[in-house]
């Protein structure tokens, strides 16, 4: 362990800000990349499934 | 060399039936090496003695943005294979990497803003590593945009790839514009063939993080080109199988 206590942990010897925010936004895209990627699959089964239902004949 | 079972990955079902198994595995094998990568990075790994603790910003910066240089070579490669023998699965890879890509190389310029700050004392200055990132969001950019702006399938993909196979040239100055022009920025981290100029409690987690990412970034393409596949080919029968009756995708 690099830091003695949890604050010492947060604060990052006056870097916290930096560090945190850094990791945030970066944490926070990578979330959104992930949560948009499944979001958009489930959006075009969702859309195929109606289509196939509405013309059950067609393949 | 058996090279059969390459060309049967240019076409999207055999793609789609070959990658489906692998996307969970590597999706949670990312994290997992993102997380023990991180967690080490963060509150084990020991600080830098110049930088203090703003340096532990690297474990985040270093792997998107080789990453987000990986993902346009990856694009580049995808273009030229495109143009050159018109495989079918190439223009749906391209279009699921690029706004991977992007977001990479979105992250690579924030989180490097936030370095700079308090070791360059500026968030930003126009020298050449931060310019040609800035230019290679641009083109990932660019290439989403085409995409969305063309209806013609067929000219969507001719555009996309040859936006990407033209825009390689910008690999080789990012890479080397550290040596190439007096900047701020570090020279590389990792090269090849010696040893990293850290200590290894520093650059191991620092690897286990750009692994875990190689394998995030890999699954999220593999979905997002799953998906692409069974839009583009709804008309199949196999598709609407799978859609209907086999619940998998």
């Amino acid at each position: 362990m690099a830091f003695d206590t949890f604050f010492d942990f947060l604060a990052m010897g006056r870097h916290g800000s930096y560090v945190w925010s850094a990791y945030g936004f970066s944490i926070f895209a990578l979330i959104a990349l992930t949560w948009n990627t499944l979001a958009k699959r489930r959006k075009i089964r969702d859309t195929l499934v109606k289509r196939y239902l509405r013309n059950p004949t067609r393949s | 060399m058996c090279w059969v079972w390459f060309h049967k990955l240019g076409s999207p079902k055999y793609f789609y039936f070959w990658s489906k198994p692998l996307a969970l595995p590597l999706f949670c094998l990312g994290c997992f090496c993102l997380a023990v990568g991180l967690v080490w990075g963060l509150a084990f790994a020991p600080a830098d003695y110049q930088q203090g603790n703003s340096f532990r910003i690297i474990y985040i910066h270093v792997p998107v943005a080789m990453l987000a240089q990986s993902c346009y070579f990856a694009l580049g490669v995808a273009g030229f294979v495109y143009l050159v023998w018109q495989m079918k699965i190439a223009p749906i890879f391209i279009q699921s990497m690029a706004p991977i890509g992007a977001v990479m190389a979105l992250i690579a310029l924030v989180s490097g803003a936030i370095w700079g700050k308090p070791t360059w004392g500026t968030w930003w200055i126009w020298d050449a590593r931060l310019t040609s990132v800035l230019v290679l969001f641009l083109l990932y950019m660019g290439i989403i945009a085409l995409q969305n702006a063309l209806d013609d399938v067929v000219l969507a993909n001719k555009a996309t790839a040859v936006v990407s196979v033209v825009g390689l040239i910008n690999l080789p100055i990012i890479k080397y514009s550290v040596v190439w022009w007096n900047t701020l920025h570090q020279g590389a981290t990792f090269t090849l063939m010696e040893k990293p100029a850290m200590p290894a409690a520093m650059w191991i987690p620092l690897l286990i993080c750009v692994v875990g990412l190689y394998c995030f970034v890999a699954s999220l393409v593999l979905w997002r080109m799953q998906s692409e596949i069974m839009q583009r080919e709804h008309r199949s029968s196999w598709v609407k199988q799978e859609v209907m009756y086999n619940n998998g995708f």
